[in-house]
C-alpha cells in the first residue's frame, strides 16, 4: 500500500484548469519529483496536498486514511511538513525559534499548564531544544542561529525552511524548489542533505524542481506535468527522454528548423 | 563587550538571559517597593494608574505585539471587568474572588468577539472591535437593572479578608503585585509553544498553518488571553476609583492603549510597561513644562492632545520598535562596543514599519 495516493486531483480556477485529473502514489521512503514547464501545476499539487486549496475532484490519501476534506493544520499534524517556493519563514524571530516552531505539532502542554511554566513543559521545551540543535547541527546553521531571519542570505533562509520542516517530524516532506536561488556550493550540501533526510531520518520526500541535474541524480521517480495534465511518471532517465516532456519543455521539433 | 558561553539549553529558556539581568530586576522590583515611602500619595496615584495600564497594556501586546491582531475595542473587555467585579463585590463576593471572575468573563467574551474576528485581518478587524466597544458600552448604559445605568456605581475598595485596600499607600502595593503576576504569566506563555504560535500568527498565517498551527484556535486564545488581562486591569480600576459610569469606558480610551503599545514598542513586554508609563506621566510633564513656556504657546488649548498625537506619529516614522527598541540599540552599542554596526537594526526597522502591524 502507497503511502501517499492522489486519484484525479482536479483543480480549476474559473475556466482554467489548473490540475486536470492527476493520479500518482508514493511509497514509503522514496524520493519522488515532480517536474514541468512553468505554470505545469507543481506548486499547485502541493497546495493542494497541504490543503490551502479544495479540489473540484478527486481524493488524496495518506496511510489510507482521506485528507481530502481536512483543514490545513490538521494535514500537518498528520505529518506532512512543506517548504515554500517564495520562503515563508517567520522573518521577525530567529532562526532558533523559526526552527522551535516545527516543534509545534509535537507538544503535549496546555495554556494552563504554560502560564505557570510547569515541570513538564519545562522538559518540554528542553527536549524540543535538543532536537532544534540537532538539526541546527545537521544543517550546519550554527553560525545563524541567533539572528533574526529578516538579516539572513537568501540561501540560508531556503535552508532554515527545510529545518523547521525536519523539526516537525514529518511523515512527508514537500520541498518547493528548493535548490532555486542557491549558489552552486549550497545546491551540492542541499543534494546531500536530501539524501541524508531519507536515509537517516527514513523521511519520504516529494520534491518540486527545475534543476535537472538534481532531479536525476537523486530522484527515484518522476511525474512530469505539462498544463495540469500528466504526461508520464517513471525513472528519472526515461521520463528526461520521453519525447512529450522534451517537446513540453523545448516545444515542437519545428521550431529548431 | 560581553562574551557567551552557553552550556545548557535552559540558558535559552529561562526568564532572564543573565545573572546580571536578574540582579537588575530584582533591584527594580526593591526600588518599586521602597519608593511609596518617599513619594506623596499624588505621585503614588500616578503609579497606581500606570500599574494598572501597563496590565492592560500586557493584555494588547500579547493580542496587537504578538498575535498581530489589531483591536480598538479592549475598552469594552475593561468595561466588563470594572462592572462584574463591582457587581459581584456589591454582591457580597470577596474581591479576591471577584477579580478573577471578571477577567474570566472579560477572557469568554473575547473569545465570543473572536469567532467572527478569526476571519476578518487587518483594518477589518479594528472596524469590528470599535463596534464591540460601542455596544459595551450602550449595554452599560442600558442594563439599568444591574448596572444603574448612566447614574454610574460606587465600588467599594479591594480588601482581602479584614484587610482594606483603602489608601493609595496600601493599593500600591497589591496593584503592583497584580502587575508583576501578569507580567510572569505572559512571559510564560511567550517562551512556551502557545506564545510562539501567536508570534507565529502575526509573521506568516501560511506558514503557521503549514506547521500545524490552528489558526482559528490561536486567534481566539489571544483574544482570550487579552481580554482575561484587561479585565483584570478593570477590576483593579474599579476598585481603586471607587465610582464607574459607562462614559468612562468610551471606545477613544482604546486608541490610548493602542498609543501605549506602539510607544513602548511592538512585540515586547519591557514595551508594553514602558509605553504605558510614557503615555500616564507625559501629561504631568506637559503640565509641569507649560509654566517655563511663552504665554502663547502654554495657555494654547488642546496642546496635549496635539503632542501625545506627535509622539506617536514620531515613534511610527522614527523608532517603529518603540522606546524598547530603543533601549535595545543603546545597550547594543554598549554590548559588542568597538564593533557596533550601523545597519544592524535596519532590516527589522523597515520590516516593522512596512508589515501588517
Amino acid at each position: 500500500m502507497a503511502l501517499l495516493t492522489v486519484k484525479d486531483m482536479t483543480l480549476r480556477f474559473g475556466g482554467l484548469t489548473a490540475l486536470n485529473s492527476v493520479s500518482f502514489d508514493v511509497e514509503k521512503g522514496e524520493i519522488y519529483s515532480i517536474i514541468g514547464p512553468n505554470g505545469a501545476g507543481k506548486t499547485t499539487i502541493f497546495n493542494c496536498l497541504s490543503r490551502f486549496y479544495n479540489l473540484d475532484e478527486g481524493t488524496i490519501h495518506i496511510n489510507d486514511r482521506d485528507i481530502t476534506k481536512i483543514s490545513p493544520s490538521a494535514v500537518s499534524n498528520m505529518g506532512i511538513a512543506r517548504t515554500f517556493q517564495n520562503i515563508e519563514l517567520f522573518k521577525n524571530m530567529s532562526v532558533l525559534d523559526n526552527i522551535l516552531l516545527g516543534r509545534h505539532r509535537k507538544r503535549s502542554t496546555n495554556l494552563l499548564k504554560e502560564i505557570f511554566f510547569t515541570k513538564a513543559v519545562k522538559e518540554q521545551e528542553m527536549r524540543s531544544h535538543l532536537r532544534a540543535e540537532e538539526i541546527i547541527d545537521f544543517l550546519e546553521l550554527q553560525q545563524y542561529r541567533d539572528q533574526m531571519i529578516a538579516n539572513l542570505p537568501y540561501g540560508a533562509q531556503k535552508t532554515v525552511e527545510i529545518g523547521r520542516a525536519l523539526a516537525m517530524e514529518p511523515e512527508i516532506l514537500l520541498l518547493d524548489e528548493p535548490s532555486s536561488g542557491m549558489t552552486m556550493e549550497e545546491t551540492e550540501d542541499l543534494s546531500f542533505w536530501i539524501t541524508d533526510i531519507k536515509e537517516a531520518f527514513g523521511i519520504t520526500i516529494i520534491i518540486v524542481e527545475h534543476n535537472m541535474g538534481l532531479v536525476t541524480s537523486l530522484s527515484d521517480r518522476v511525474l512530469a506535468l505539462s498544463f495540469g495534465e500528466p504526461i508520464t511518471i517513471g525513472k528519472p532517465e526515461a521520463v528526461m527522454e520521453h519525447p512529450e516532456v522534451m517537446k513540453a519543455y523545448l516545444g515542437d521539433e519545428g521550431a529548431f528548423a | 563587550m560581553r562574551f557567551e558561553l552557553k552550556r545548557s539549553y535552559w540558558e535559552d529558556i529561562r526568564i532572564f538571559r543573565y545573572r546580571s539581568d536578574f540582579r537588575w530586576y530584582m533591584a527594580l522590583v526593591f526600588l518599586l517597593l521602597v519608593l511609596p515611602v518617599f513619594i506623596g500619595d499624588y505621585y503614588i496615584s500616578q503609579f497606581n494608574v500606570v500599574f494598572i495600564y501597563s496590565i492592560v497594556s500586557v493584555g494588547m501586546m500579547l493580542l496587537t505585539g504578538f498575535t498581530g491582531q489589531l483591536s480598538l475595542g479592549h475598552v469594552g473587555f475593561f468595561g466588563i471587568g470594572s462592572y462584574t467585579s463591582a457587581i459581584l463585590v456589591s454582591k457580597g463576593i470577596p474581591f479576591l474572588l471577584a477579580m478573577p471572575l471578571a477577567g474570566l468573563l472579560a477572557a469568554a467574551i473575547g473569545i465570543l468577539v473572536a469567532l467572527p474576528a478569526v476571519r476578518l485581518t487587518g483594518m477589518y478587524l479594528a472596524i469590528m472591535t470599535i463596534g464591540f466597544a460601542f455596544i459595551v458600552e450602550e449595554v452599560l448604559a442600558r442594563w439599568e437593572s444591574l448596572t444603574r445605568g448612566n447614574m454610574g456605581m460606587v465600588v467599594e475598595p479591594p480588601s482581602i479578608g479584614p484587610f482594606e485596600f483603602d489608601s493609595e499607600f496600601s493599593f500600591y502595593y497589591l496593584a503592583l503585585l497584580i502587575l508583576i503576576l501578569s507580567l510572569l504569566a505572559a512571559r510564560n506563555i511567550l517562551r512556551s509553544p502557545t506564545g510562539r504560535a501567536m508570534i507565529s500568527i502575526r509573521d506568516s498565517e501560511v506558514a503557521s498553518q503549514a506547521i500545524g498551527v490552528n489558526l482559528m484556535k490561536f486567534k481566539a486564545v489571544a483574544f482570550a488571553l487579552s481580554a482575561f488581562f484587561t479585565g483584570i486591569a478593570g477590576s483593579l480600576s474599579a476598585h481603586k476609583l471607587s465610582f464607574i459610569s459607562p462614559e468612562s469606558f468610551n471606545f477613544l480610551e482604546s486608541v490610548k492603549y493602542l498609543a501605549m503599545i506602539i510607544i513602548g514598542g511592538l512585540g515586547s513586554l519591557h514595551g508594553a510597561v514602558l509605553g504605558a508609563a510614557f503615555l500616564l506621566f507625559l501629561p504631568g510633564v506637559i503640565i509641569a513644562v507649560k509654566e517655563y513656556l511663552p504665554h502663547a504657546i502654554a495657555s494654547q488649548p488642546g496642546l496635549e492632545p496635539l503632542l501625545m498625537g506627535l509622539v506617536i506619529v514620531l515613534f511610527i516614522l522614527f523608532e517603529p520598535m518603540g522606546l524598547y527598541g530603543r533601549w535595545m540599540k543603546v545597550k547594543h552599542y554598549f554590548e559588542f562596543f568597538p564593533l557596533y554596526k550601523k545597519d544592524t537594526f535596519k532590516r527589522v526597522k523597515s520590516y516593522y514599519k512596512a508589515e501588517k502591524h
